[in-house]
């Protein structure tokens, strides 16, 4: 199948009108909408007391932990994007090697697992 | 809209093709207002109360009601928040959420942008919805939207990773990219729709529960409602928003369900397809595909109105543990149908 620039073009157009949509909305209400903003209604918002610190904290290495799993296994599902089409043509030979780069990954799923870094207590 | 230049010439072309964007973008909008009002009165009616019905017939109207209210109330932008970025974030979110929808075809032929990737650009786009997430929580500068947007960035790309590999298999059996490709290949009727085709039902089936599971977590809807969980997080990343920046985070959050109601329409449930057999009819077709939708959606709505809460630990158990593996597996299980057992694999093309 060649690569036809064209068949986007209406997803450009489709972006375009959806973003100045989505500006319309902010911008409708900026102007209709009173503006009385005083201190305590602009501060952040807590349970009632003024904020103790920055919000913007240290947070749990898991979070790290996952995204980077994430970006691993995203790109195992990019990769097999292609091969999915193309195991007709690819036959035995495309379903054993990919199932031995699958076994490869699988072993350090199992790694990461036996490490913890799955674990949320 | 290149079929349509390429018939009325360029000016009348783009024009034509505009007027076929803003059409599919106000059926959408339209349906919105209405799939949220349902979405209400199905949680109302499973609680035995009467949810909204004052607002016109039988609360109609609510939808409409609510948005007016949205735009006459104040823009608040917190004194330590990122200006920019706060305003960018539900900005991105609704922009994306819509730009999702150009691809998806809605009958025969319907299909504002008719792409050879199809669901490649539905998955790149999907994953893009965390920015908008993770820019609403970073921007406020309060403590609750951050954890909200921590907690929901994990969720959402820990069960890309299953939805990844359900899409995978289903790619193995139709063979293309192209979404509307893919609903064809189901067209003989409910036998041959990818969720009960024998003998890859026994994998297909439990897929597509894998899938809806998902897409429940990807668009943060209960039971994995964990970065708005209302008791610990208030309302997690949206804490700060009001006025048509809520809005617009609250539509790009519908948006992106109806979307996964499509997608598993598309994927699984044969499109525009009747169960008895092919339609090759637009406007049957649409019909047909909107009503499926509304039966996606009205899932959506009783597991909401149903299941309680999962903790933060179960969530990620499930989506890295459970479905995970499982999806692998199946992954492998349905190559290894279509390299060696299919009659003839991939009739998609």
């Amino acid at each position: 199948m060649p690569l036809n620039l064209a068949d986007y073009l209406p997803i450009v157009f489709f972006l375009a009108i959806a973003g100045a949509m989505g500006a319309g909305f902010i911008i409708a209400a900026w102007v209709a909408a009173p503006k009385a903003p005083d201190k305590e209604k602009l501060s952040a918002y807590e349970c009632g007391f003024n904020a103790f610190d920055d919000a913007r904290m240290k947070f749990d290495v898991r979070f790290y932990l996952v995204s980077i799993l994430f970006i691993i296994f995203d790109l195992e599902v990019a990769f097999l994007f292609p091969w999915a089409l193309a195991l007709d043509d690819l036959g035995p030979f495309g379903f054993w090697s990919m199932t031995a780069f699958l076994g490869v990954l699988t072993v350090g799923f199992i790694y990461e697992w036996k490490k913890g870094a799955l674990e949320w207590e | 809209m290149a079929s349509l230049i390429h018939q009325y010439g360029p000016v009348w072309g783009v024009w034509l093709g505009v007027g076929q964007i803003l059409l599919v973008m106000i059926t959408l909008l339209l349906s919105l207002a209405f799939l949220l009002l349902f979405d209400r009165k199905v949680w109302a009616a499973v609680m035995l109360r009467k949810g909204p019905n004052v607002v016109g017939p039988f609360g109609l109207l609510q939808s409409f009601a609510d948005f007016f209210k949205f735009v006459f109330k104040e823009i608040i932008v917190p004194a330590g928040a990122n200006k920019t970025v706060f305003i960018l974030a539900p900005w991105l979110t609704f922009t994306l959420a819509f730009a999702a929808w150009a691809v998806v075809p809605l009958a025969p032929g319907w299909v504002v942008s008719d792409i050879n990737v199809g669901i490649l650009y539905l998955f790149a786009i999907s994953s893009l919805g965390v920015y908008g997430i993770i820019m609403g929580g970073w921007a406020s500068n309060s403590k609750y939207p951050f954890l909200g947007a921590l907690r929901s960035a994990a969720q959402m790309v820990s069960y890309e990773v299953s939805i990844g590999f359900v899409i995978i298999t289903v790619l193995l059996l139709a063979g293309t990219l192209n979404l509307t490709e893919i609903v064809d290949n189901q067209r003989a009727g409910i036998w041959a729709w990818h969720a009960f085709a024998w003998p890859t039902i026994v994998i297909m089936l439990p897929m597509f529960v894998i899938f809806f599971v998902s897409a429940l977590a990807e668009t943060n809807r209960p039971p994995f409602d964990l970065p708005e969980a209302e008791s610990e997080l208030v309302a997690g990343y949206q804490v700060e928003y009001s006025s048509t920046p809520y809005l617009l985070f609250m539509i790009g959050e519908y948006l992106a369900i109806t979307l996964m109601c499509a997608m598993m329409n598309i994927l699984f449930l044969g499109g525009w397809h009747l169960p008895g057999g092919p339609v090759d009819n637009p406007f049957l077709g649409f019909l047909v595909f909107y009503a499926k939708l509304w039966v996606m959606f009205f899932l959506f709505a009783m597991v909401k109105a149903l299941v309680p809460r999962y903790r933060y630990d179960q969530l990620m158990r499930l989506g890295w543990k459970i479905f995970l593996p499982t999806s692998l597996v199946a992954v492998v299980a349905v190559a290894a149908y279509v390299t060696f057992a299919a009659p003839q694999a991939g009739a998609g093309l």
